[in-house]
């Protein structure tokens, strides 16, 4: 089917990632080298190879913690001639970039793009206690078109928007608490055999009934832990892609819709964006469900995991409860190995490419001690109410 | 304890400060005869223009909710609830809010409610708090 949709014609040649303080030491824009650098080393080019830059969200608060570094800081600083350039918090999610990036390279604008995230939370917090709080995301009255319809209601963290998507979850389905932790207990089992992975220390049932609570049923080990980290991938066109020292990961197809209101609260309550961007991304492809190797999704709230899974046709809608029961379908020996570096729940919220990078890290072998069995197929995802993106990813 | 107020624009105006008459104003099209939330120079559904505020019963009953904990900011006074309310006129037809008058443990899911307004300088918060127990 599809052959010339335009994802497959693009594929990921090179990853990198920074180390993920708690916090780091280094500056915003040296983390995001480490990165840039990394993945462009690792895919066999130069920076005079990249002609293309994308990032989610781009500097869109004055240099804020969320995202201290957007592509024209990045192309200024590393010095590249690009034909494309693009960032911007409207889109389907953390993994914008990626879909941008492709996008680009599909319409013949670049050969090769950098994608990269920047997140300096840790050291945000740091300073200011409050810093992410959502009253904090404008001064004064609050003009957003969204959150002005939740701030006034004292909603000042999304995971008061994400609780009551767990709540409904618990009342539609029976979903149960314990059923839920095994999202943080999986992600931390995982994340004791990544080096980087910030919470790497043994984590039980009862350790997690015994986690704050912060907005029911969400306790602390629902939230993923705030970081400072950056993350890149280069895409290449699958014939310069050929050139490079890795195999291939083609982008064999890309969710991005949503047919429901840009919303939190009109948005399908146990439903979000995944469901469309799920029934969108296999639409595109011959693969099936059955076919993923390793699942990356996102768990800035370990609900969200639950929901992607279902969104996403890995288990079916209403189920994620019984198919994460007990831990080990998802497991790094499970019949689909979940968060294989401990997320961002444990590894840290490096809030998007994090995902992608862990996927192809797996897909060429890379993960040493966490390695999992090898497999051809990957799905990345990220997002939560209406944001959302996914990536299918098939190493050739 | 003070509240982050929203700006007042003349599609939102009279949701935030339909509660100085004691009313829940909610956006309505003329053309397919549907309400319709957050406000909007346009229908959503059918793309309308006749579109506007009108008032509703108050009436609701919880569709999901949750009891914050955390202290976001140090003057929160812990705890309270934060609810997604489905308006009795139209399934569907939600609206974020808090729940009040009752004791937070007491909330459930598709608990009747009715609005009760609370006033913020020029904006009229529309909380809402437990309905009377009506026989069926």
């Amino acid at each position: 089917m599809a052959e010339r949709l335009f994802e497959k014609n693009v594929a990921v040649t090179g990853i990198g990632q920074s180390e993920v303080g708690r916090p780091s030491s280094k500056s915003a824009m040296r983390l995001t080298l480490d990165a840039a650098q990394e993945a462009i080393a690792d895919a066999g080019l130069t920076r005079e190879d990249i002609d293309g830059i994308a990032c989610w969200p781009g500097d869109n608060q004055n240099g804020g913690s969320f995202s201290p570094v957007g592509p024209n800081a990045l192309m200024s600083v590393l010095g590249l001639k690009v034909n494309w350039y693009g960032a911007g918090y409207e889109g389907p999610g953390p993994l914008t970039g990626v879909i941008n990036g492709a996008m680009a390279i599909a319409a013949g604008l670049c050969r090769h793009v950098l994608v990269f995230r920047t997140i300096a939370e840790a050291s945000g917090r740091l300073q200011n206690k409050s810093d992410s709080a959502l009253t904090n995301k404008t001064v004064g009255r609050d003009s957003s078109y969204f959150w002005q319809w939740y701030t006034p209601f004292n909603v000042l963290s999304a995971v008061n928007l994400i609780a009551m998507y767990a709540q409904r979850h618990f009342h539609e389905y029976g979903t149960t608490p314990e059923q839920l932790a095994q999202i943080a207990l999986t992600c931390r089992r995982h994340a004791a055999l990544n080096p980087k992975a910030l919470f790497r220390a043994a984590m039980t049932m009862d350790d997690y009934f015994a986690s704050k609570m912060i907005s029911t049923p969400l306790r602390m080990f629902d939230c993923d832990v705030h970081c400072d980290a950056s993350t890149a991938v280069v895409l290449s066109r699958a014939d310069a892609a050929r050139d490079g020292p890795n195999a291939p990961i083609r982008i064999e197809a890309i969710g991005s819709a949503l047919h429901q209101p840009w919303s939190w609260d009109q948005i399908s309550l146990t439903g979000m964006a995944a469901f469309d961007v799920g029934r969108m991304m296999w639409s595109r492809t011959d693969l099936k469900p059955r076919d993923v190797g390793s699942a990356q999704l996102y768990d800035g709230f370990s609900i969200l995991t639950m929901i992607w899974l279902e969104g996403l046709g890995l288990c079916p809608r209403g189920e994620s409860g019984r198919f994460v029961e007990g831990g080990h379908r998802i497991a790094r020996d499970g019949v689909l190995p979940l968060n294989t570096n401990g997320g961002q729940l444990s590894g840290g919220r490096t809030h998007g490419l994090g995902y992608v990078h862990e996927a192809c890290t797996q897909l060429w072998g890379r993960a040493g001690e966490r390695q999992i069995a090898p497999h051809q197929v990957a799905v990345a995802a990220a997002g939560g109410g209406p944001l959302g993106g996914s990536l299918l990813l098939v190493k050739e | 304890m003070a509240r982050k107020l929203p700006a007042l624009t003349p599609d939102t105006a009279p949701f935030w400060q339909g509660g100085a008459d004691g009313e829940l104003r909610i956006h309505h099209c003329a053309a397919c005869a549907r309400f319709f939330h957050p406000p909007a120079a346009a229908c959503p559904q059918c793309g309308s223009l006749e579109v506007g505020p009108r008032a509703v019963s108050g009436q609701g009953k919880v569709s999901t909710f949750t009891i914050n904990h955390q202290a976001w900011t140090p003057d929160l006074k812990l705890l309270y609830v934060v609810a997604i309310v489905e308006l009795a006129e139209q399934a569907g037809l939600r609206l974020l809010t808090n729940i009040v008058g009752c004791t937070p443990e007491s909330v459930s899911i598709d608990m009747p409610v009715h609005v009760r307004f609370e006033q913020h300088e020029d904006v009229w918060l529309p909380l809402f708090e437990p309905s009377p127990a009506r026989s069926a």
